[in-house]
């Protein structure tokens, strides 16, 4: 007895840059899911390659790159500044069209709550705009703002901006009026009201909005890309980078440009997720 | 836990002149709900005096407007008629002279439990960081909690969070410390530990309480006096004072006198049931059956 306790002990003291290896490998988690993705490839290249392996081509899956060839143009364009400059590019507008999408969104969003008057002024024309899709926007605001570069960030930003502010008006109109009462009762002012019991208790749904609106922006990001960068200024962009592969006819290509966009994703919300632990710690507990 | 409690005491638990204040009155008190058309009655011209330094428990059925009177009472809502004192002075909102200890649990989720503790005297400024630090950590102790003080609500049972609300509530030496139901969805064990626990702190400082539950043996086995609420609206349907000995033992739950209490308040919760069962099948067979 005495020794599985000492044997587990010793396994949760390790030394941290062990244990977090053994945290990250040894989940099996993360072993169904490479194994889930292992086959899943298989299967594409079978199938992708089922014309001269069968002399008869499955559909769909017969019309695709085999995973190989994907591999291949992936080996070929990683060493090539222009596609670096795509993900940076694209990058940059997905963060300056978010932030700023937090920056305005966050705080619209609590005076919406917490005021009525700012509500019951505010409220209905956004909530007539907010079903407009993002990409609507990209006409008007091309007319609009002087630069390419200016509509793309724009439309980003209200891709974000409509889904955060939602979010957090939501998340700050349903805090407990238990904990504001007990904190009124303690002596908090609306001031300590705001800080230490609104917004605290917005934060898990300014992340979830955070999250979401993260997803939008790079599908808009990516469309506005192909759409813009298909005129004349070459804006670049992994949107851009895929469209010129379709220009070019480069299959292969335009499924590195998709699953690279997938990556990207997947790191901004990885990035949110982790920012959201760490200023959320009594939400992860369990 | 008993240990704990015996070995610290209160630095504010001396009987001084003002360990007799917290004396609450409320006069004429009505409170209804709704809108006009269809208006709900909870409180109807209620009159009751809350005895400084000693424990009144209210009974009453369930819905009857007993949390309706502590939101009354804490400020959290406003009489539509009559008026509450407090200490001879009109209540006109929360304070932390009125603490309450909430029927669910109002400990600030994204709070550990010290700094749940701490949150009042820290926003009013009261204390130097040091001195308040040792406070709360000698209540967090007193409350059996010396080694959960850094754990979030979350993390923490029901019984102990019912302890850290304690602690935060007595921190903040209210003149009232105002409980709804707060032991209420604890299990049997606890809930009796809990008891003993908190009347071992009242008995301590004798610091004026309003305790409300529906459980007729915790009321006896706690109370002072028991005020016994009528159906919604609430009205005053009986005083009933305990006399049992301090310090209460949980035996005394089975003495002929507590047994004589349990009865009187039980007969007039009974009346209470059988009027509502009957107004009830009043408005059955006027339905037409
Ligand atoms: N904010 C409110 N708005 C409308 N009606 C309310 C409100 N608060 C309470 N009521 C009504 O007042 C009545 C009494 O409620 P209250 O919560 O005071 O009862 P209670 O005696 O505490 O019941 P319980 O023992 O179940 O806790 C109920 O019928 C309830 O529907
Ligand atoms: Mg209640």
């Amino acid at each position: 007895m005495a020794g599985v306790a000492q044997v587990s002990r010793r396994m949760t003291v390790a030394n941290p840059r062990r244990s977090f290896l053994r945290k990250t490998f040894g989940k099996s988690e993360l072993w169904r899911g490479v194994i889930a993705i292992v086959v899943f490839l298989c299967f594409w290249e079978i199938g992708a390659r089922s014309e001269k392996l069968f002399g008869y081509a499955f559909p769909y899956f017969g019309l695709l790159p085999p995973p190989t060839d994907v591999a291949l143009a992936w080996s070929k364009v990683l060493v090539k500044w222009g596609y670096w400059e795509s993900w940076y590019q694209s990058f940059q507008r997905v963060l300056l069209g978010f932030i700023a999408a937090q920056i305005v969104g966050i705080p619209f969003g609590l005076l919406l709550a917490v005021n009525r008057y700012f509500r019951e002024i505010f409220f209905p024309p956004f909530e007539v705009l907010r079903p407009i899709p993002p990409l609507a926007w990209v006409p008007a605001s091309l007319i609009f703002w002087p630069t390419n570069e200016l509509s793309i960030a724009f439309v980003t930003f209200l891709g974000a901006f409509f889904t955060i502010v939602i979010n957090v008006l939501g998340g700050a109109r349903t805090i407990d009026v238990r904990f504001l009462r007990a904190a009124q009762s303690m002596g908090a002012s609306q001031w300590d009201l705001f800080w230490r019991i609104v917004l605290p208790g917005t934060l898990p749904s300014i992340f979830t909005g955070a999250a979401v609106g993260m997803g939008i922006t790079w599908e808009v990001v990516v469309a506005a890309e192909m759409i813009s960068g298909g005129g004349t200024q070459g804006s670049g962009g992994l949107g851009f980078f895929i469209w010129n592969s379709y220009m070019g006819g480069s299959l292969p290509q335009i499924v590195v440009g998709m699953i690279s966009i997938g990556i990207a994703g997947y790191l901004s919300s990885s990035a949110i997720r982790m920012i959201g632990n760490r200023a959320m710690p009594w939400r992860h507990l369990f | 836990m008993q240990e704990a409690i015996d070995i610290m005491d209160f630095p504010d638990s001396t009987a001084g002149a003002d360990a007799i204040s917290g004396r609450v009155d409320l006069k004429s008190v009505s409170k209804a709900y709704g809108e006009e058309w269809e208006r709900q009655e909870v409180i109807t011209n209620l009159n009751l005096e809350i005895t400084p330094g000693a424990l009144t428990v209210v009974v009453g059925p369930s819905g009857c407007g007993k949390t309706t009177l502590v939101n009354l009472i804490a400020g959290f809502e406003t009489p539509d008629s009559g008026e509450i004192l407090l200490d001879g002075r009109a209540i006109t909102g929360p304070s932390k002279d009125r603490m309450v200890v909430f029927q669910e649990t109002a400990l600030i989720p994204w709070q550990t439990a010290y700094e749940n503790v701490v949150f009042g005297p820290k926003l009013r400024g009261e204390l130097a960081r040091d001195a308040l630090r040792q406070k709360a950590e000698g209540l967090l102790a007193k409350v059996g909690l010396a080694e959960f003080m850094h754990k979030y609500p979350l993390q923490l049972s029901g019984g102990m969070q019912r302890r850290a609300e304690l602690a935060r509530a007595l921190i903040n030496q209210p003149q009232i410390m105002i409980m709804d139901e707060p032991f209420r969805g604890l299990d049997a064990m606890s809930r009796g530990l809990m008891q003993e626990f908190f009347l071992r702190l009242f008995e301590e400082n004798q610091r004026t309480n309003l305790f409300v539950t529906s459980e007729i043996d915790e009321a006896i086995f706690l109370a002072d006096r028991l005020v016994v609420l009528s159906n919604r609206p609430a009205k005053l349907r009986a005083i009933i004072d305990i006399h049992l000995p301090r310090p209460r033992r949980y035996q005394m739950l089975s003495s002929p006198e507590a047994f004589r209490y349990k009865r009187q308040a039980l007969e007039i919760l009974h009346q209470e049931a059988m009027r509502s069962f009957r107004g009830s099948q009043a408005v059955y067979s006027a339905s037409g059956r």
